[in-house]
């Protein structure tokens, strides 16, 4: 893009960044109307799982909904309570929604589209989704108030617990792909089952990990069954009980661009991105991002599907699901894929 | 110039968020500018070039030690007053401790100033940047081949480590002791051995 400014008789630097912001913008905006759609397809698909309508008062098939709801929460008076520590009371919320969207800057939507192509990509999103943890922490702690605590103290050790496991699946990931270049693990895939399916998913060493990460991302974005951090029936809202108004609507808002960057994830970890499932004429005329949002809109359907399904879990047997089931079993796979890669002489 | 004003922007916020946790009464605060002070170190490492060391440093520092810190720190019961009171007592070990930390810090900037130590293999250094090697590779090459013992030494001492807080931790169950439970035990649980279909006649109940 850097190039298209440039043809402006624009110099370099001020080139790059004006196409640096326009890229920014070109992700985020879109983004948050992917965030109020998704709103809207989530609770349509728990209204249809329930046998009730869902939404569908505001514009056709009640479409709107989510602008709707999003105007009237801006209207809103902000309330901050008198015991709250102000400053961390107000940041938190901030945190947790710049985060959400900062992750974005390494996800390639197709081949060569992505705003900062970094070595590092992977190692980018685990780091910058480890950061998530401290807007629930500080929201919890600021408030000053005992549900939102609670639900703070859960978000941290659920968190942690998590990502451990987490980072252990990216490894398996990066053993296979040989880089930590999002691009290049998407392209690593091609052709990875009998030279025709695109994806890890059809490894038979990595579908299980895949399972487990698809779980831990669950977890790491508390989602049902894993939302202890915000269960309503044992601590009212959590860490957004006292929060209204913008400040709410941005919790809200970082909570579903979290959860589309975890389905992005699994489509660009697992399912080979932007490529078609199968290397076939009729599918390989698609473009890349169709098949890119395609397979993340479908991950975001099952997440709504666990979510209208599955009860809640209790808490230890969160923590036992994460620390003695997850996290031996991700190391296992690590040794296991290690070894078969050096037996099968896969780096030369 | 844009890594010059990075590069200012960044240790000017390190400098004052690290004065800002000492100055801060309020122990979580401190906490939270420690982590901005880790942030924006992680960002130096990023302006020269270092990139997995400054991912490293958010997702081990910020991720998971910082967290663990806040967790702990947002549950102490703090009482101010006994605070201030021990800082009297505890005020000459302070500025000792204050004053060997400035003589290390003009002892190494001095020996900088003459010329540094040559660490590692400045020949085998260049080669690596020629060939274009990523951080991470070069990291890896350096840790799983030169200093593979050390490396491995490190590793061994920390899971001694880790085995010690599990010890120290952990607790054996009484023999006989009621209230643990046997996950396995309960998710093999039916609901055909679980529960019994009764079906009462009114005004006689049932027998279990």
């Amino acid at each position: 893009m850097t190039d298209f400014f440039q043809s402006f008789g624009l110099p370099y630097e001020a080139a790059w960044t004006v196409a640096t912001i326009a890229g920014i913008l070109l992700i985020a905006l879109p983004l948050m109307l992917a965030v109020a759609m998704v709103i809207y397809v989530d609770r349509k698909v728990l209204g249809a799982v329930m046998l009730r309508r869902g939404p569908n008062v505001v514009g056709p098939f009640g479409l709107l909904q989510s602008f709707a709801d999003g105007l009237k929460v801006f209207l809103q008076e902000t309330i901050i309570p008198s015991a709250a520590n102000k400053g961390i009371f107000l940041l938190a919320p901030i945190i947790t929604f710049t985060v959400a969207l900062a992750a974005w800057a390494v996800i390639p939507f197709d081949a060569g589209v992505v705003l900062a192509d970094i070595n590092v990509g992977l190692l980018y999103i685990l780091a910058i989704s480890s950061l998530g943890v401290y807007g629930v922490v500080m929201s919890g702690w600021a408030s000053n108030s005992k549900y939102p605590f609670f639900s703070a103290m859960r978000a941290a050790a659920q968190m942690i617990s998590y990502e451990v496991s987490i980072g252990f699946i990216l490894v398996c990931v990066v053993l296979w792909a040989g880089t930590f270049n999002m691009s290049g693990i998407v392209e690593a895939q091609r052709g990875h089952g009998l030279g025709i399916v695109n994806g890890f998913f059809f490894n038979p060493l990595m579908f299980p990990m895949f399972v487990v990460f698809f779980i831990s991302a669950l977890a790491e974005t508390a989602r049902a069954p894993f939302d202890l951090t915000e269960a309503e029936s044992e601590l009212v809202a959590g860490y957004q009980t006292e929060y209204s108004s913008m400040s709410f609507a941005l919790f809200w808002l970082g909570e579903y661009a979290n959860i589309l960057l975890m389905c992005s994830l699994c489509t660009l970890l697992f399912v080979g991105g932007w490529l078609p499932p199968v290397e076939w004429a009729p599918l390989y005329y698609v473009p890349g991002i169709v098949w890119f949002l395609l397979k993340t809109f479908g991950f975001f359907l099952v997440f709504s599907w666990i979510w209208a399904t599955v009860p809640r879990y209790r808490y230890d047997q969160l923590m036992r699901l994460g620390w003695k089931v997850f996290l031996p079993m991700s190391l296992l796979f690590v040794a296991a894929i290690s070894g078969y890669l050096m037996a099968t002489g896969h780096f030369g | 110039m844009i890594q010059a004003l990075a590069f200012y922007l960044f240790a000017a916020i390190v400098v004052a968020s690290a004065v800002m946790v000492i100055l801060s009464r309020n122990p979580v605060h401190s906490v939270l500018w420690l982590i901005l002070a880790f942030f924006n170190a992680a960002g130096l490492m990023v302006i020269v070039g270092a990139e997995f060391i400054a991912m490293l440093l958010v997702i081990v520092y910020v991720g998971a030690v910082a967290v663990l810190f806040l967790f702990v720190v947002m549950m102490l019961d703090i009482d101010f007053a006994a605070m201030r009171a021990g800082l009297v007592k505890n005020f000459p070990l302070g500025i000792a401790m204050a004053l060997i930390l400035l003589a290390e810090l003009g002892l190494a900037l001095g020996v900088y100033g003459a010329g540094g130590l040559e660490l590692g293999d400045a020949a085998a250094n260049d080669a690596a940047q020629n060939l274009g090697e990523s951080n991470i590779e070069a990291i890896g090459r350096l840790l799983y081949g030169r200093y593979i013992l050390l490396f491995e030494i490190a590793g061994i001492i920390l899971l001694v480590a880790m085995i010690g807080a599990i010890v120290l931790t952990h607790r054996a169950p009484k023999p006989g002791a009621r209230g643990r439970q046997d996950i396995g035990k309960q998710i093999s649980r039916r609901p055909d051995e679980a529960t019994v279909m009764k079906r009462p006649t009114i005004g006689e109940g049932v027998e279990l």
